[in-house]
C-alpha cells in the first residue's frame, strides 16, 4: 500500500492486548491524521506505552487490526519500522559509544544513503558538534533526550511516535522541545506523543486519553473537554484542604481538587453544584466563581471515574 | 512477519563495528581475555591425574592360535582393555590411534606360535597412544601381569618345558605421540577448549541479554535490523578475541610446557575457529534464551561444567561409562579436545581430522537455528 493514499497516518481498530490477565490494552481504536500532534495522556500503568508499541509492530497485539503509514500494523511491521521514528520512554541508546558513534550506528541501519553528511549536520542542528566524542552515558538527561529525538529523526521519518519524551528534562529544553515538534509536524510529519504534562496536552492538535486499558475520551482539548459536561466553580482563600473534605460528602459535587491557591469544585449538576458550593462558603472568607472546566479537572475527572479492571477476568 | 527483509552486509557490519567499539571501552573484558587463560593455564596445567578403565584396543591378528587367544582374553579380563575391533594391518592400526578411535593396538606376529614353541620368547607389539598418558599409563602397568597366567594355563603337558624363565614371551609396548608420558602434553593443549568454551559462552551469553537489560533492545528491535544480523554481528569481535587466545595459549604451550607442534599451525587455527565458531553460538542461544545477565550467567555454568568433565579434558574420555561418552559426545570441546591433541602430538593430517570437525559444523548450524528461533523480535 501506498502511505500517501492513506488518509490517516495511524489508524487502529480495537486493538487488543494482555500480559498474562492483564487486559493492558482494552479496544483501543484511534486516528492520527497527516502533521498532526496527537497527545496520547493517562496515568502511569494505563496502557499507552504497550499502545505505542502495538503501533509500530514491537508487540503484536491479540485482536484488533490497523494500519501504521498504510502499512498493516500485524504483517508489515519491517516496512513500519524503516519508515516510523521510535523515541522510547527509557534512554535506549548505547551508553559506552559516544554520540558520534550511537547516531553513526543507526544511521548504518538504516543503510542511509550519505551517512557521514547526516550525522554531521544531525550534530550540528544539536549543537553537540564539539561533544560529538563524548561517551552518552556522560551526558544529562535532557542532553539525552535531545539525542535521542535526533537519532529517531535521523533516518527522517514520516511518523514520530514519541514515548514520554520530556520526563525529568527541565522546562526550557521541554519549550525547546515543543516547538521543535511543531516544526516538524508544519512540514507534514505525523507525531504521537505520550505525556503527564498538561501544558504539553494543550499544544497538542488532538488528545486521547487512555485510563486502565480503555481510551476513555479523544479530539481536540475542546472536544474532550465538553465530552465530560462538567461544571466547575474556583474557590480562593485559607483552609481550602478542609473545605475540599467538606464539599467532597455534599450532593452536586462530583470532584474537589486543590490547585495551589484555589479550589476546583466539578460536577454534572450544574444547579445542586452551584448550590453546595454556595452553602459550604457561606459565612466564610471565601471568594468564589464558576470558571471553565479545565483539561487537568477532567482528566482527574475521568481518572476517577474509570475502574481498575487489572487482575479481573475480562 | 510476512514481510521477509533480506540480510543487509552494511546493517550487519554497523552491528560488528558497535560491537568492536563497545568491547574496546569494556576495561574488565579486556583483562579476562588476557589474564584467564594464563591463571587457568596455571591452575591446571599442573594439576590433573586419573586411572580409567575399559580403554578402547583393537587386534590385528597375524595368526589364529590358543596363545593370541588367550592373551586377548587375558587383557579382556584385566577390565583395562575394551576389544572393539579387529584390524587387517599395520596402517589400519595406525589410522585407528590416529583418529582416536582406539588407544591400544595389539598386534600378534604371524609366526607367533611357532617362535612361542621353539623356545625363542617372541614378543607381541601393543602399540599405544600416549597423548593422554593418565589414559594409558594404568593399562600398560598392567600388561606384564598378563603373561604369567597365560603362560600357566596354555603351556602345559609336553610344552610345560617351556614355562620357565626367562618368561615364554613378553609384550613390547610401543608409546606413541607421547612416549615420554608428560601430562602436561597432554592437559596444555586441552586447556585451550576449556578456556575458549568458558570465555566464548560467558561473554556473547551476556551479550543480548544486556541489550535487553538496558533498555536497548527495544531500540534495536524498533529499526530495521535483522535477527541473524544481530546475532552474527555480535558473534564477530568474540571470534577475534578468541584467535587471540588460541595465540596466547599456544604460544605457553610451546616456550612454557614445550608442548610438541606435531602438526600443521594453520590445521590449528582452522580447527579454533570452527570451535570458536561453534561455541559462540552456544553463546548467543544461551543469550536469546535468558532473561537476565544474571541468568545468562547460570546457563553458562550449566553449559560449562558438563563439558568440563565429560569432552575428555578432565577425565580420559574413553573411560567413561557409555551414557557419560554420550553426553560428552553431544558437546564441541570433546571434538575440539581430539582434534588439537590430534594435530599437536600425533600430527595428524586432514583426514584424520575429519571425523571430529563435521560434528562441531552440525553442532554449529543446529544452535544457530534454535538461537535464530528464540530471538524475539518483538517484546512479547
Amino acid at each position: 500500500m501506498n502511505p500517501s493514499a492513506t488518509e490517516y497516518a495511524i489508524d487502529v481498530q480495537k486493538l487488543n492486548k494482555h500480559f498474562g490477565d492483564k487486559h493492558v490494552v482494552n479496544d483501543v481504536s484511534l486516528q492520527v491524521a497527516h502533521g498532526e500532534i496527537f497527545g496520547f495522556l493517562g496515568p502511569n500503568g494505563s496502557g499507552k506505552t504497550t499502545s505505542i508499541r502495538l503501533m509500530c509492530g514491537l508487540l503484536t497485539p491479540d485482536s484488533g487490526t490497523g494500519t501504521c503509514l498504510g502499512y498493516d500494523i500485524i504483517r508489515e511491521s519491517a516496512q513500519i519500522k524503516r519508515n516510523v521514528g521510535y523515541m522510547t520512554q527509557r534512554f535506549s541508546y548505547w551508553d559506552d559509544l559516544t554520540i558520534r558513534e550511537n547516531l553513526d550506528f543507526i544511521a548504518r541501519l538504516y543503510d542511509m544513503p550519505n551517512r557521514r553528511e547526516t550525522v554531521d549536520h544531525a550534530l550540528e542542528s544539536l549543537g553537540l558538534a564539539s561533544r560529538a566524542d563524548q561517551l552518552t552515558g556522560a551526558l544529562s538527561g535532557g542532553w539525552k533526550q535531545r539525542l535521542a529525538l535526533a537519532a529517531c529523526m535521523l533516518h527522517k521519518p514520516k511518523l514520530l511516535l514519541l514515548d514520554e519524551p520530556t520526563a525529568g528534562v527541565d522546562p526550557t529544553a521541554r519549550r525547546d522541545f515543543w516547538e521543535e515538534l511543531h516544526r516538524l509536524a508544519a512540514q507534514g510529519i505525523s507525531v504521537l506523543v505520550s505525556t503527564h504534562y498538561m501544558d504539553e496536552a494543550e499544544r497538542c492538535h488532538k488528545l486521547a486519553y487512555i485510563a486502565y486499558g480503555k481510551l476513555i475520551a479523544q479530539g481536540t482539548a475542546k472536544e474532550v473537554i465538553d465530552s465530560q459536561d462538567l461544571t466547575t466553580w474556583a474557590i480562593h482563600g485559607d483552609r481550602l484542604s478542609e473545605l475540599s473534605e467538606q464539599l467532597r460528602t455534599m450532593p452536586g459535587v462530583d470532584q474537589t481538587v486543590v490547585f495551589g491557591s484555589a479550589l476546583h469544585a466539578s460536577g454534572k449538576d450544574h444547579a445542586a453544584l452551584e448550590k453546595a458550593v454556595q452553602q459550604a462558603a457561606a459565612g466564610k472568607d471565601l471568594r468564589i466563581e464558576p470558571i471553565d472546566t479545565g483539561l487537568e479537572d477532567v482528566f482527574i475527572y475521568m481518572m476517577s471515574r474509570s475502574s481498575d479492571n487489572y487482575g479481573m477476568p475480562s | 512477519m510476512t514481510t521477509h527483509a533480506l540480510f543487509s552486509l552494511p546493517r550487519w557490519w554497523s552491528v560488528v563495528l558497535k560491537e568492536f567499539l563497545q568491547l574496546k571501552r569494556d576495561r574488565i573484558t579486556f583483562a579476562m581475555i588476557a589474564v584467564l587463560p594464563i591463571v587457568q593455564l596455571a591452575l591446571f596445567g599442573y594439576a590433573i591425574n586419573t586411572n580409567p578403565k575399559q580403554l578402547p584396543t583393537a587386534v590385528i591378528l597375524g595368526e589364529q592360535s590358543p596363545f593370541s587367544r588367550s592373551f586377548v582374553a587375558a587383557m579382556k579380563n584385566s577390565d583395562y582393555f575394551n576389544i572393539v575391533e579387529t584390524l587387517p594391518d599395520e596402517t589400519a592400526g595406525r589410522r585407528a590411534l590416529a583418529q582416536g578411535q582406539v588407544l591400544f593396538v595389539l598386534n600378534v606376529p604371524a609366526d607367533f606360535s611357532r617362535r612361542l614353541l621353539r623356545g625363542e620368547h617372541p614378543s607381541l607389539l601393543l602399540e599405544a597412544d600416549a597423548t593422554d598418558p593418565t589414559a594409558t599409563g594404568s593399562a600398560v602397568a598392567a600388561l606384564p601381569g598378563l603373561v604369567q597366567p597365560v603362560v600357566e594355563k596354555d603351556l602345559t603337558g609336553p610344552l610345560a618345558h617351556l614355562n620357565g624363565a626367562p618368561a615364554a614371551f613378553d609384550v613390547q609396548v610401543h608409546s606413541l605421540y607421547n612416549p615420554e608420558a608428560i601430562t602436561q602434553y597432554n592437559v596444555v593443549p586441552g586447556l585451550m577448549g576449556v578456556i575458549l568454551t568458558m570465555t566464548m559462552v560467558m561473554m556473547t551469553g551476556l551479550a543480548i541479554t544486556r541489550e535487553r537489560e538496558r533498555g536497548t533492545m527495544e531500540n534495536l528491535l524498533a529499526t530495521p535490523v535483522l535477527p541473524i544480523e544481530v546475532m552474527t554481528g555480535k558473534i564477530v569481535p568474540y571470534v577475534a578475541i578468541g584467535l587471540i587466545q588460541v595465540t596466547i595459549i599456544l604460544a605457553a604451550a610451546y616456550f612454557v610446557f614445550h608442548v610438541p607442534f606435531e602438526g600443521s599451525l594453520i590445521a590449528i587455527y582452522l580447527a579454533a575457529l570452527l570451535f570458536i565458531a561453534a561455541t559462540l553460538t552456544v553463546g548467543i542461544t544461551l543469550s536469546s534464551l535468558a532473561q537476565s545477565q544474571l541468568q545468562a550467567m547460570q546457563l553458562t555454568m550449566f553449559y560449562f561444567l558438563p563439558s568440563l568433565l565429560l569432552s575428555g579434558f578432565m577425565f580420559p574420555f574413553a573411560g567413561m561409562p557409555v551414557w557419560a561418552r554420550f553426553i560428552g559426545n553431544l558437546l564441541p570441546l570433546t571434538y575440539f579436545n581430539r582434534l588439537i591433541r590430534g594435530i599437536l602430538l600425533k600430527g595428524n593430517g586432514w583426514i584424520d581430522l575429519w571425523p571430529s570437525v563435521w560434528p562441531m559444523a552440525v553442532f554449529m548450524v543446529v544452535m544457530m537455528g534454535i538461537a535464530l528461533r528464540f530471538y524475539r523480535r518483538t517484546l512479547d
